[in-house]
C-alpha cells in the first residue's frame, strides 16, 4: 500500500468555516487520517478549488482524494476525478445542518466533524482505485425470445438502434396473440374504433431488416454466461442446435389464455357457443367485417353477451386472483365488432368493475355510444342450449336476472409463459409441476434453460410473472443483462406491451454497452468495481452463491464460487454474507467500512459521550437523512453515519467491531422488505434483517443489551424518522447507560 | 364611474307585493349607487321556473323563455339580460344554450315566436347574466368596496348560496362545492364573514317546500342550524327561494324540532343598500318577516363619510 | 292519454332505451351512465327515492318501463344540480330525470296524487294564464288540492306565514282579483299551443 497518496480537503463553504475549526480538521488529516496533503478551502467546489485538487493529484501524486464538504450525494460533477479513489467526509449535511449552532453543543458538532474527517480518511486508506473488470465480454448482439408483438418490437427497435437482433419464435408464424386478432384496440385519438393490429406489416418489416435473425419453430435449450458473452443454444423443432453468442437477453415469451375448460359453470367445454376472447377473434376475423356467425350452428349472432372477470379476480383460489388489465378493453372492442356490422345485434357486457384506464375511458364511452350495454352485474351460470341463458346477480338493482344471448364470450385472464418457477423447484433443475400450477394453466416448461446455479429462468414476483419491477425499474429482472416484458412481465394489452418492449430494448442496449465498458448495470450503472474473492480464505460455504440476489455467483469444478462480474449488481450481499470475509470490492471492502468504525474518537465511559453507529443504506436511508439535515431537523451529535451500498453488505464483524470498540448503539437502516420490497437489490434488507435476527446471541455473549443494536426499514420519504430513530438510539442509551466496552 | 346599462329581467318574485319585493327594493337602492341603469325588458313573462318541466315539457318551456330574450332583443337591442332571480336566470341562460347549440330546437322556437309577431337573431353577443356576475365581474370587489359609508362592523353573516346561482352555471371561477363570492361581498361590506358554514349550497328543497314540506323543512333545518352552530347572527343569499324558504318556515320547524330559530335571512343586495348608506325602507329590511335588527341599527346610523 | 301510452308500448315493444332516447328530454344520454353512483349520493332528496338516479339509469338498460315511469322518484327532483355537477360522464341528469317525469306525466301513467306533480300542473296553469305567476293564487290552489276542507285546514296552518308575507307587503290579498299577468298573455297563449303542437310532432305524440 505503499503507493496510497491521500490528500485531503475540508471546505469552508455553505457556513462550514463559521461554525468549524477548521484548521483543527485540516490537522486531523493529517496526523490522524495520515494524508500527505491536507488542505483547507474557502468554496471547494468553484473552480479554484477544484483546480488545487487536480493540481495535487497532477504535481503531488495524490491518488486517494478526501473531500470534507458535503455529503456524498451533492456536486459529485465537481468532485468527480478519474483514477482516484474518492472518499467523502460529510460535514454539511451531515453535522452543521443537524446541529444546533450553540456555543454549548460547538464542542460536540466539531468532535462529530473530526470523527467524519478520520472516517473519511481511513476509508480512503483502505480503498483501491477501481479498474474495469477484466473479464467482461464485448458482444452487442440482443437476443429477443418470443416473436409475439413484445418481442417482434424489441427487435425492431433495437435494429433501428443500431444492433444486431436474433429473433427466436416457437411456433411457425410470427405475430403471437395479436396477429390472431382480427383487430386490436386504438393506440390513438379519438379512440374510439377498433383499429387494425398491424402485426403483417410488423412482420414483413422484420423479414426485410438485415440486422435481425429470425429462428422460427425454435426455442432456448440453453442460455449460460453474462452480458457481454452470452451463449445461447437455439433448437429447431425438427432437430439441430445452433449455438449463438449475445450480449443480452429479452425475454418475450407472452402468456396463454386461461383454459376455458376450468369454468364448466360458465358453459366453458359445455357448449361451443361458449368461447373465449380468443375464440371470438377468431369468429371475427372469418366474418371479416360481415355478420359473425356462431358455431354450433353458423346462425348469425343477433345477441351476445360477455361474460367480464371469468376465472380471473377469484378469491375461492381456484382460478385466477388478479385482474388481466386488458380484458374490459377487449370486450367492448369486441362488442364493436358486432355493432360495427349491425347495430341491431344485442350486445351486453356484464361486469362487476368496469377497468378501462387513460384513454380506455374515451373507447368506453365510444362503445356506450354506440349502443352496446354495460350491465353490472356478477354471473354465476351460463346455461348452455340454443338461446344461452346467462345467470347473473344485477349489482346495482339488487336482483336476479338472466340475458339470454345467442353467444355468450368469457373473458379469461392471461396465464404468463414465464417458465419454470425456481423457487418452487428450490433451484433445483427439471422439476415439473408447481404448487402455482393449479391457477395457471398446469405444466410449464423453462423457457431461457440459463445454467446458473440458482435455476433455469428467471425469479418469479407473483401469481407467475417474471419478477421484473424492482423498485421503481421496469424490465430490469435479477438476472442481470436480461430483460423481460409484455404479458410475461405482468398482464398488458397490445399498446402496453409495445411500449415495454420498446424500454426492454433500450435496457439491454444498455446493459451490453455497460457490459463492454467493464462496467455496472444498473442500478450502480456505470461502477468499475467489481468483486474479487481470497480463494484461499474461502471455506465453501456456499452463502454467496446461495444469497446473491442475481444469481451472479455459480460454483466451480472445486465447488468454489466462481463471479461471473458481468451479472454482478455489486450490492455486496455477497460480502455481507461471507463469514471469512474474503470477498471484497477495490472501492468497497469489508476493511473499507470496518476501518471508518474504528476511526472514530470514542471518548471513555465517563465522558457521558456515547457514540452511535448508523450503517444507512445510501439508496434511501442515507438519502433521506441527507433531506432531513436540508430541512435542518435535527439528531443526536452522537450519531457517526456511514453510507453502505445496501444492507445486504453489512458483514456482522462490523457490529462486532463497533461493540468491541466501545460504542454504545448499532442502528442499520435499510430499505423495505418483503413481498413488497423497495430495495434496490430486492433481497439485500431482507438478508441483513435475517443475518441481524441472530445478533442477540451475540449481545448476551458481550453482556451487553438487546438494545443496542436495531435494525430497521426507512424509506427515502422518511425524513422526519430517520432522524427521530438515531434519537430514539440516544434515549435509549441514556437509559440504560453507555457501554461497559470502552478501553 | 361610468353609467352602466342593462336589460332587465326582474321575475315575478320580484313584483310589487310578490315574495322578493323587497329584494326588488334593496336592489334599485344598490344600483343607484353603482349608477347601474336597468332598462325593464317590457312585458317580460314567467320563466317556467324549476317546476316548470313537469307540465310544460320542452319546447313550451324554452317558448317562455324565448319571448323573453325576443322581447329584449326588440326593446333592449346588444344589452346583456340580467337577471336578480336564481330561476329566472338559471331559465332564461338554458333556453339561451340550448338554443344556441340546437338549429332545430331554434328553428322550431322561432316558429313559436312567430304566434306572437316575435323573432330572435342568435349572434351570441348577448349574455344571459345574474345581478351577482355584473357585480363581481363589471365592478369587482375593490370598486364594490369604494362606495361603502356604513360598514357593517360586527356582523357574523353565513353565506347561504343555495344551488341555482351555484349550479348548474355558476359564477365563473367559483368552484361548485364551495363559492366564495357571498362570503367576499359579505367580507368588503364589513361584515364578518362564517367561511367554515358547511351548508353553503345545500339544497333548501326549492319548490318542493310547497308540494314536499317535510322534507324540505328537513334541509332548512340543517342549513339554519350549521349557521348558529358556526356563530352566525344572520344569513344572506342571493336567491328569492333560497330567501324564502330559509326564512319563513323558521316558526313550523321550530315547532316540529322543538328548535328556537329565529334568524334573519336577507340579500346581498340589502346588505350592499345598507353599507352603502340606504336607510332600513330603502334597503327592504321592512321586508323580512325576521327583521335584520343589526342592519336595521346601522341604518338608523348616520354614514361614516 | 293512456292512448298515447299504449302506442308507445307498441312502437317501441320491448326497447325501453331506445323508447327513452326518443321521446325524453336529454334521454339520448342514458346510455353514457357508468353506473358509479355519485348521483345518487349527491342528491339532497336522495334517501326518499325509491330508485336513485343511477338505479334508474340501470333500469332503463334492463327495460323496466312500467318500474320507472310509474315511480314516484323522479317527483322527487328538487333541481338542485348537485348530480349534474358531479357527474363525471357530464349526463345532465337533472334534465333527463325533469324529461322522465314529464313523460310520464304526459303518457298519463305518473302516479296520481304525486304532491310535486300536482303541485306541477298546478303552477303552469297558474303562469300561463297570465304569462306571470299569481302567487297568492297559487298557494290557495295548493292548500286546495286535497279538497276542501284539507284546504282550509292546510291554509290555517300556513296562515300565519301567510299573514307574515302579507304584513311585509309581499304577498298580496287582493291578487285573487288578479295580477300575475302579462299584456301578452294571448300571444304566450298562442305560443305555447304551438310549442305543444311542434313537440308532439316531433316526438311521434301526434295522433
Amino acid at each position: 500500500m505503499a503507493d496510497i497518496k491521500i490528500g485531503a480537503y475540508v471546505c469552508k463553504g455553505c457556513g462550514l468555516g463559521e461554525r468549524l475549526d477548521i484548521a483543527q480538521l485540516v490537522t486531523v488529516a493529517k496526523r490522524e487520517g495520515k494524508a500527505q496533503v491536507a488542505r483547507e478551502h474557502d468554496f471547494l467546489c468553484n473552480g479554484a478549488g477544484v483546480a488545487m485538487i487536480r493540481e495535487d493529484i497532477e504535481k503531488e501524486g495524490i491518488n486517494h482524494v478526501v473531500i470534507a464538504a458535503c455529503s456524498r450525494r451533492a456536486k459529485t460533477d465537481a468532485f468527480g476525478f478519474d483514477n482516484v479513489a474518492i472518499s467523502r467526509a460529510n460535514l454539511r449535511e451531515g453535522v452543521i445542518w443537524v446541529q444546533p449552532d450553540t456555543e454549548q453543543t460547538k464542542e460536540i458538532t466539531q468532535e462529530m466533524a473530526a470523527d467524519y474527517v478520520r472516517m473519511g480518511c481511513a476509508e480512503a486508506g483502505r480503498m483501491q482505485v477501481a479498474v474495469t473488470n477484466p473479464a467482461h465480454g464485448s458482444n452487442k448482439r440482443i437476443l429477443v425470445v418470443g416473436g409475439g408483438i413484445s418481442g417482434m418490437t424489441s427487435a425492431v427497435e433495437a435494429a433501428k438502434a443500431g444492433y444486431e437482433v436474433l429473433l427466436v419464435e416457437k411456433s411457425g408464424v410470427l405475430g403471437g396473440w395479436v396477429g390472431r386478432l382480427y383487430r386490436r384496440m386504438p393506440s390513438h385519438e379519438p379512440y374510439s374504433d377498433p383499429m387494425e393490429t398491424g402485426v403483417p406489416e410488423l412482420a414483413k418489416a422484420i423479414e426485410s431488416n438485415k440486422r435481425i435473425k429470425v429462428y422460427l419453430n425454435s426455442v432456448i435449450s440453453r442460455t449460460s454466461g453474462a452480458p457481454g458473452q452470452f451463449s445461447v443454444d437455439i433448437s429447431k423443432e425438427s432437430g439441430g442446435t445452433t449455438t449463438e453468442n449475445v450480449g443480452a437477453v429479452i425475454m418475450a415469451s407472452g402468456f396463454e389464455p386461461y383454459d376455458l375448460n376450468k369454468l364448466p359453470e360458465l358453459g366453458g367445454g359445455k357448449s361451443p357457443d361458449v368461447v373465449d376472447q380468443a375464440g371470438l377473434e377468431a369468429l371475427a376475423r372469418t366474418a371479416s367485417g360481415g355478420a359473425i356467425k356462431r358455431p354450433s350452428d353458423g346462425k348469425e349472432v343477433k345477441s351476445v353477451a360477455f361474460v367480464q372477470c371469468a376465472g380471473q379476480r377469484d378469491d375461492s383460489g381456484k382460478h385466477l386472483a388478479y385482474c388481466s388489465g386488458h380484458c374490459c378493453n377487449t370486450s367492448i372492442k369486441q362488442a364493436m365488432y358486432f355493432k360495427d356490422a349491425n347495430p341491431g345485434v344485442d350486445t351486453v357486457v356484464i361486469y362487476t368493475d368496469l377497468r378501462t384506464p387513460g384513454n380506455g375511458e374515451d373507447f368506453y364511452r365510444s362503445a356506450q355510444r354506440k349502443g352496446v350495454i354495460f350491465t353490472k352485474g356478477k354471473v354465476s351460470e351460463v346455461v348452455p342450449g340454443t338461446d344461452l341463458q346467462v345467470k347473473f346477480k344485477d349489482l346495482i338493482l339488487n336482483e336476479d336476472a338472466v340475458a339470454k344471448a345467442d353467444l355468450v364470450v368469457l373473458a379469461t385472464g392471461m396465464v404468463a409463459n414465464s417458465g419454470v418457477d425456481i423457487d418452487a423447484a428450490g433451484g433445483a433443475p427439471n422439476v415439473e409441476g408447481q404448487p402455482e400450477a393449479a391457477a395457471g394453466n398446469g405444466k410449464q416448461v423453462s423457457v431461457l434453460n440459463l445454467t446458473y446455479r440458482q435455476g433455469k429462468d428467471l425469479p418469479l414476483l407473483k401469481h407467475g410473472f417474471n419478477d421484473s419491477h424492482f423498485i421503481c425499474f421496469p424490465y430490469e429482472t435479477r438476472r442481470t443483462g436480461i430483460y423481460s416484458c409484455g404479458p410475461v412481465r405482468r398482464p398488458m394489452d397490445a399498446q402496453q406491451a409495445i411500449e415495454d418492449a420498446t424500454g426492454a430494448a433500450l435496457k439491454a442496449i444498455q446493459a451490453a454497452e455497460n457490459a463492454a465498458l467493464g462496467r455496472a448495470a444498473h442500478p450502480r450503472s456505470g461502477d468499475l468495481s467489481y468483486p474479487a474473492f481470497r480463494r484461499e480464505g474461502c471455506t465453501q460455504c456456499k452463502r454467496c452463491t446461495v444469497e446473491c440476489p442475481f444469481g451472479a455467483i455459480d460454483e466451480d469444478e472445486q465447488r468454489y464460487p466462481q463471479f461471473n462480474e458481468s451479472r454482478c449488481r455489486r450490492c455486496g450481499t455477497c460480502m455481507g454474507a461471507c463469514p471469512v470475509r474474503v470477498i471484497s470490492f477495490e472501492n468497497y471492502s469489508v476493511d473499507t467500512v470496518g476501518y471508518q468504525i474504528k476511526a472514530v474518537d470514542v471518548p471513555d465511559q465517563f465522558s457521558e459521550k456515547p457514540r452511535i453507529l448508523v450503517l444507512a443504506c445510501e439508496n434511501d436511508a442515507y438519502p433521506a437523512l441527507d433531506m432531513a439535515a436540508m430541512n435542518k431537523i435535527q439528531y443526536s451529535a452522537f450519531a457517526r453515519v456511514v453510507p453502505v451500498r445496501c444492507l445486504g453488505s453489512v458483514n456482522t464483524i462490523w457490529i462486532n467491531d463497533a461493540l468491541t470498540a466501545g460504542y454504545d448503539g448499532v442502528i442499520l437502516m435499510g430499505c423495505q422488505k418483503g413481498e413488497n420490497y423497495q430495495c434496490h437489490f430486492v433481497k439485500g434488507s431482507e438478508m441483513a434483517h435475517y443475518r441481524m435476527s441472530k445478533i442477540d446471541d451475540t449481545l448476551k455473549g458481550m453482556s451487553l443489551e438487546v438494545e443496542r443494536v436495531r435494525t430497521c426499514e426507512v424509506a427515502i420519504t422518511d425524513i422526519q424518522r430517520a432522524p427521530s430513530i438515531i434519537n430514539e438510539m440516544a434515549e435509549t442509551i441514556q437509559k440504560i447507560g453507555l457501554s461497559p466496552m470502552k478501553f | 364611474m361610468a353609467k352602466k346599462e342593462y336589460s332587465f329581467y326582474p321575475g315575478c318574485s320580484s313584483e310589487r307585493k310578490a315574495s322578493a319585493s323587497n329584494y326588488m327594493v334593496s336592489v334599485e337602492s344598490m344600483c343607484k349607487t353603482l349608477d347601474i341603469k336597468l332598462n325593464e325588458i317590457p312585458d317580460w313573462n314567467c320563466c317556467g321556473a324549476s317546476i316548470g318541466y313537469a307540465e310544460g315539457g320542452e319546447l313550451p318551456r324554452h317558448a317562455m323563455n324565448a319571448r323573453n330574450i325576443a322581447l329584449s332583443e326588440k326593446h333592449n337591442p346588444g344589452q346583456d339580460i340580467v337577471a336578480t332571480c336564481a330561476a329566472c336566470w338559471l331559465g332564461a341562460k338554458e333556453t339561451h344554450e340550448r338554443l344556441s347549440a340546437s338549429e332545430r330546437l331554434l328553428a322550431d322556437t322561432r316558429e313559436v315566436l312567430k304566434e306572437a309577431g316575435l323573432d330572435m337573431d342568435y349572434k351570441g353577443q348577448v349574455e344571459i347574466r345574474h345581478m351577482v356576475e355584473v357585480l363581481i365581474e363589471d365592478f369587482g370587489y375593490d370598486q364594490l368596496a369604494k362606495p361603502v359609508v356604513k360598514p357593517l362592523e360586527g356582523i357574523k353573516i353565513a353565506g347561504y348560496v343555495g344551488c341555482q346561482t351555484n349550479r348548474p352555471f355558476g359564477v365563473a371561477g367559483e368552484s361548485f362545492e364551495n363559492p366564495k363570492y357571498l362570503d367576499k361581498l359579505t367580507e368588503i361590506m364589513g361584515a364578518e364573514p362564517v367561511e367554515k358554514y358547511d351548508q353553503k349550497v345545500t339544497c333548501c328543497g326549492g319548490a318542493l317546500a310547497f308540494s314536499e314540506p317535510d322534507k324540505s323543512q328537513a334541509q332548512i333545518k340543517k342549513i339554519i342550524e350549521s349557521a348558529y352552530d358556526f356563530g352566525a347572527e344572520m344569513i344572506v343569499t342571493p336567491c328569492p327561494v333560497c330567501q324564502m324558504n330559509v326564512e319563513v318556515y323558521q316558526d313550523q320547524i321550530n315547532k316540529k324540532y322543538g328548535t328556537k330559530f329565529r334568524i334573519p335571512v336577507t340579500y346581498y343586495s340589502q346588505l350592499m343598500a345598507v353599507a352603502y348608506g340606504s336607510n332600513a325602507k330603502e334597503a327592504g329590511l321592512d321586508g323580512n318577516i325576521i327583521r335584520a335588527a343589526r342592519l336595521e341599527e346601522i341604518a338608523a346610523k348616520p354614514a361614516k363619510k | 292519454m293512456s292512448e298515447l301510452n299504449k302506442a308507445m308500448v307498441n312502437k317501441y315493444r320491448n326497447d325501453f332505451l331506445k323508447e327513452v332516447e326518443a321521446n325524453v328530454e336529454e334521454g339520448d344520454w342514458v346510455k353514457m351512465c357508468m353506473q358509479c353512483g355519485v348521483c345518487s349520493g349527491s342528491c339532497p332528496f336522495g334517501p326518499y327515492w325509491e330508485h336513485p338516479p343511477q338505479e334508474i339509469f340501470m333500469m332503463i338498460r334492463a327495460g323496466k318501463r312500467d318500474d320507472v315511469l310509474k315511480s314516484e322518484s323522479m317527483w322527487m327532483c328538487t333541481s338542485c344540480y348537485n348530480c349534474i355537477v358531479r357527474c363525471p360522464r357530464e349526463l345532465p341528469i337533472t334534465h333527463i330525470m325533469h324529461g322522465l317525469a314529464n313523460y310520464a306525466h304526459r303518457l298519463g301513467i305518473a302516479p296520481k296524487m304525486n304532491p310535486t306533480r300536482r303541485f306541477a300542473k298546478l303552477f303552469w296553469k297558474n303562469i300561463t294564464k297570465g304569462g306571470r305567476v299569481n302567487e297568492l293564487k297559487l298557494s290557495i290552489g295548493l292548500y286546495f288540492m286535497d279538497g276542501f276542507s284539507n284546504g282550509i285546514k292546510k291554509g290555517l296552518e300556513m296562515l300565519p306565514v301567510g299573514l307574515g308575507m302579507v304584513k311585509t307587503g309581499r304577498l298580496n290579498p287582493f291578487a285573487l282579483l288578479g295580477g300575475g299577468k302579462c299584456k301578452g298573455a294571448g300571444d304566450i297563449h298562442k305560443m305555447l299551443k304551438k310549442a305543444q303542437e311542434i313537440e308532439n310532432r316531433r316526438k311521434g305524440f301526434a295522433s
